[in-house]
């Protein structure tokens, strides 16, 4: 016998002033049931002040196949690294 | 654009070689995927059949607070599992099926969960030495090269700590009571210890998984260095306990700088891996059960969504 409880993709708040992070996964039968067993499954010892919870199938991600040519637009400009400009040591503050 | 074969299987070797974790929708080897869904589903299996040995007690508990450390140690139990099943999942496993291929006994578990608790004492030495030796096999996989995994694992090591915390609390305690307690404690080590020694699976000669998943980065230390490893930890603690480790061998051997042991009884080991041992009969029966009793709740919440869904559409 299989259950269809979809997939859900955990995020997790640690306190305030974190971003959520990926926890994990865990299946339920509808959003409100995906967060209590979120909270059980990965909030047992206070790892959490906040949860998203979101069905992995909503989820869109860029294809590993490609991941060099997809950012490869970022890996050519130098430029955009304070560390691309020479200024002199005796400068201050920057 | 699609990468060849060759240059795959070099991008693979080359994250491996670095050290770099392995994600989920990154190529691998079939061989790879298989191994590590073997492990992780079999290393989950564990902890939802390991509950049911220490879930024994919990009615049984003698007070409060022994009751409440125990129901969240088995609880914790089946979050591990959880954590894994779920890594299992980022490697296209199912779940459902995964259950389904336990409870038919075509994936195993570890056989330590195959023994019997027959007293309270059984439940704290299970903390000390069954965890103890769990942490000892765990701590590694922390680093192992498939990133999903390692990261369950380094939730799990951090909750084991207090799996064997309180069982070695616990056992202090009944030490400090009166002899009859003193004597329930050696009985569970004497009954315990051996089968501890084995959890770390077969001899490094005789073991046909270990070569490959050390090349893989998958497991980071041979099945006989962790054993080693888990004596010379346990023998100070046992020291400090005033139990007696059931091994007339065991003694320190100093130009090793490790404690040597005795021989272990593998046929033993191969009797209760093949489904002979004490308990293996009545632990999938009682999985089995809990998965089939359960189906209506499952199929109901399923149909609650379904109509909540359609009242919102």
């Amino acid at each position: 016998m299989r259950s269809d409880w979809p997939l859900y993709e955990v995020f997790v708040r640690g306190k305030r002033g974190l971003n959520h992070v990926h926890v994990g996964s865990l299946h339920a039968a509808d959003d409100e049931m995906a967060l209590h067993h979120a909270r059980d499954l990965y909030t047992r010892r206070n790892e959490g002040v906040s949860i998203w919870v979101v069905k992995a199938a909503d989820i869109t991600a860029s294809s590993p196949d490609e991941k060099d040519p997809f950012f490869a637009p970022s890996a050519d400009k130098v430029y955009r690294h304070p560390t691309f400009y020479d200024i002199p040591d005796d400068v201050p503050h920057m | 654009m699609t990468a060849t074969m060759p240059d795959l299987e070099q991008q693979f070797e080359q994250t491996i070689e670095r050290d770099q974790r392995i994600e989920p929708r990154d190529w691998v080897p079939e061989a790879y995927r298989t191994t590590m869904i073997r492990m992780i589903a079999q290393h989950a299996h564990s902890e939802i059949i390991g509950m049911q040995p220490e879930g024994n007690w919990i009615t049984r508990a003698p007070s409060l607070r022994r009751k409440a450390i125990l129901l969240a140690k088995v609880q914790d139990e089946a979050g591990h599992g959880l954590y894994l099943y779920s890594a299992a999942e980022t490697l296209g496993a199912d779940r459902g099926e995964l259950t389904a291929k336990l409870i038919a006994g075509k994936q195993k578990y570890s056989s330590i969960f195959n023994y019997p608790t027959l007293t309270f004492a059984d439940v704290g030495v299970i903390g000390w030495l069954v965890d103890g030796a769990a942490i000892c096999n765990q701590v590694p996989l922390c680093r192992s090269s498939y990133g999903p995994y390692a990261r369950a694992m380094i939730r799990i090591c951090k909750e084991e700590s207090f799996h064997q915390r309180q069982g070695y609390e616990l056992l202090m305690t009944m030490m400090r009571g009166t002899e009859e307690q003193r004597r329930m404690v050696q009985d569970a080590t004497n009954r315990w210890w051996w089968p501890s020694l084995m959890m770390f699976g077969p001899p490094d000669a005789d073991s046909s998984h270990t070569a490959q998943s050390m090349a893989w980065k998958v497991k980071r230390h041979t099945n006989d260095e962790l054993r080693q490893r888990f004596v010379d930890m346990t023998v100070p603690q046992a020291e400090a306990l005033g139990v007696t480790l059931p091994d007339p061998h065991l003694r320190w051997n100093a130009e090793r700088e490790h404690y040597d042991f005795g021989d272990i009884d593998w046929s033993e080991f191969k009797q209760v891996v093949s489904g002979n041992g004490p308990c293996n009969a009545q632990r999938i029966a009682h999985r089995r059960k809990a998965h089939e009793d359960g189906a209506w709740v499952r199929e109901a919440a399923a149909a609650h969504a379904a109509k909540l869904r359609e009242r919102t559409a």
